[in-house]
């Protein structure tokens, strides 16, 4: 894996759902097998953009995100390679009978892109909130579950994501992240990477949280504590090598996700630090509670997602070292 | 149009079919009895006359599909399978036991000839649709039949997948609606009717008709009849009696999952076989 890491965090120049389904149009220029289906979200998934290009291929189901994993799992039957498009508050909780069962279960090979994960529902509120998407997504045996980081990432793991068999929850941030990577990047699903070195302490993050990490890492530097960054972005199958690795060198881990701090990232790298290497560690994400309206700075704030928050749990994970 | 001939030949298919699911249950001493009996003639008829399928060759790419959006009746499909030569007779005594390749529950990746996995109510009439599309898109020619319940009915994804099938129009496709008017719980009309269900497909935009879906000449003429109709999704709501042919089983109200002994179950067969003499059965 070769990343070359942006020398400044700077607002993305590309929001992520361009960055995703302009690559996935090029791809079905040359593959008839790529087809795209959502539900009644075109015009904030962007995928609008794919039906002008392929209309037969470009399916807006209309509100019936059920019907969808269905029809996208019979796609799949007959050899088709179906992008099933919706929020990630009803790809997880709205369709997890369809995505076990018409999906994963049948061994059939859909990929689910859902978007506006956890706060970034922003003012469509509670309702809308995924703070429980990826844990609920991980029980499913098989599933893939990734989270791109920026628009490069997004752009470079489209393909790997088209063209490994088997069930997909891509979880997209649509619009303009902080951009972590600089184009040229390679990317390996499976595999976390290594963002900053430090010794004291590893902070693992994932999604929105990893431009927060890299904030608090240079706080902690100017107070002495020496923070290793990475960046998980597979939740699974989770990259139990590079934990075991960061446990044993640097001996306290906190993870930093934009989801409930239970059953997502927090809770897959305590399983495997626990394990394998036990170590002092803390899980900054939301406290197992609804979503509410707001904008994202307010909405960070209220939720212990900022790079704050991961400073002060790395000084508490410190004392227990 | 059948002959009389050709009828004699699918009720004779039917019957045989019958005694098969029966020996399959029986060896069991329990399973889901009622629904895979009304699905018999259905079966008849699509694997004794409609479908392009190869047995030595199930995945065969220029095959119709079926998709039993009932999972459980998978027992009555397994019968008609091994009658066809997909997979060896003696594994219907396998039926549920661990390992087996034949679930109560339709399972793509287990069982010879099976299209589909289903179980879980209202699932199969989606990823039937997607097939459908699927072949459509590849401009293909072959056909998919989908089985849903009543009881199946009162699933939510049942109407999401009626009011897409009805604007898509998949000519391509067939869905089957086996109305026993009995569910798990009892009767529908006593639970959660299901109301005018023909003019329910027709506003939601099928071309549908009704059968009587234990007269195999009327289940294959209203296939036929369907194929005439261009653009349009297909809907055959078939008129079956929960437990059909089975004489511990029809007639029940609780048949939809029965325990039963060997002496039940053979002399239901017993009777079946009175039917189609194994040598005088042959029409002159």
């Amino acid at each position: 894996m070769m990343v070359k890491i942006a020398s400044e965090r700077r607002i993305d120049n590309k929001e992520m759902r361009d960055a995703y389904i302009e690559k996935l149009i090029e791809l079905a220029k040359k593959d008839e097998r790529i087809v795209v289906l959502d539900a009644d979200l075109m015009h904030s998934n962007n995928t609008y953009k794919f039906k002008e290009i392929f209309p037969d291929r470009g399916i807006n189901v209309g509100v019936q995100e059920a019907n969808m994993i269905g029809l996208a799992g019979g796609l799949s039957a007959t050899g088709k390679i179906p992008f099933a498009h919706t929020f990630t508050c009803f790809a997880a909780r709205r369709d997890l009978d369809q995505v076990y069962i018409s999906a994963a279960y049948a061994k059939l090979n859909v990929k689910i892109v859902a978007t506006d994960p956890g706060i970034a529902a922003t003012y469509n509120g509670g309702t809308h909130m995924s703070f429980g998407d990826m844990g609920i997504m991980r029980e499913i045996p098989t599933m893939t579950i990734v989270e791109p980081t920026d628009s490069v990432m997004m752009e470079a793991l489209v393909e790997q994501i088209a063209y490994t068999y088997g069930p997909f929850y891509v979880r997209v941030f649509r619009k303009k992240p902080i951009r972590i990577y600089e184009e040229g990047s390679i990317f390996k699903i499976g595999k976390g990477i290594i963002l900053k070195n430090g010794k004291d302490v590893t902070v693992i993050a994932t999604g929105i949280m990893v431009s927060e990490a890299l904030e608090a890492a240079e706080i902690l530097e100017n107070i002495g504590i020496s923070t290793r960054i990475v960046n998980i972005f597979t939740l699974k199958p989770i990259d139990k090598e590079i934990i075991v690795k960061c446990a044993k060198e640097t001996g306290a881990i906190v993870t930093a996700e934009n989801h409930n701090f239970i059953n997502g990232l927090g809770s897959a790298v305590a399983e495997v630090v626990v394990e394998n290497a036990p170590v002092p560690m803390e899980r900054v994400g939301v406290q197992d509670q609804f979503g509410e309206v707001g904008d994202i700075e307010y909405l960070k704030k209220k939720f212990h997602l900022t790079a704050e928050d991961i400073v002060e749990s790395v000084k508490r994970v410190l004392k227990r070292k | 149009m059948l002959t009389d001939v050709e009828v004699t030949e699918l009720e004779r298919f039917a019957n045989q079919i019958r005694i098969e699911t029966l020996k399959e249950l029986g060896h069991l001493g329990f399973g889901h009895i009622g629904g895979a009996m009304s699905i018999i003639e259905l079966l008849a008829v699509l694997y004794g006359k409609v479908m392009r399928v190869d047995p030595k060759n199930p995945k065969w790419k220029d095959r119709d599909w079926l998709v039993i959006s009932k999972g459980h009746s998978g027992p009555s499909l397994y019968a008609t399978l091994a009658l066809k030569g997909f997979f060896p007779k003696d594994w219907l005594y396998t039926l549920n036991r661990g390992g087996t390749n034949l679930p109560s529950h339709c399972d793509r990746n287990l069982t010879p000839g099976v299209d589909m996995s289903t179980g879980a109510l209202g699932q199969g009439i989606s990823t039937g649709m997607g097939i459908a599309m699927g072949l459509k898109m590849d401009k293909k020619k072959n056909y998919v039949y989908i089985i849903i319940g009543d009881g199946e009915s009162q699933e939510g994804q049942v109407w999401e997948a009626a009011l897409f099938g009805g604007n898509a129009n998949l000519d391509n496709l067939i869905v089957f609606v086996d109305y026993n008017r009995q569910q798990l719980d009892g009767y529908v009309d006593n639970i959660n009717s299901l109301g005018d269900l023909s003019k329910k497909w027709e506003e939601f935009g099928w071309h549908t008709q009704e059968v009587d879906g234990h007269n195999v000449n009327d289940i294959y003429t209203a296939i036929q009849m369907a194929k005439q109709v261009k653009n349009r999704s297909h809907v055959i709501i078939l008129h079956t009696i929960k437990g059909k042919g089975c004489n511990f089983a029809e007639g029940v109200e609780l048949n939809h999952h029965m325990h039963f002994t060997e002496e039940q179950v053979a002399n239901a067969i017993k009777e079946l076989e009175k039917k189609f003499p194994e040598k005088a059965g042959d029409p002159a």
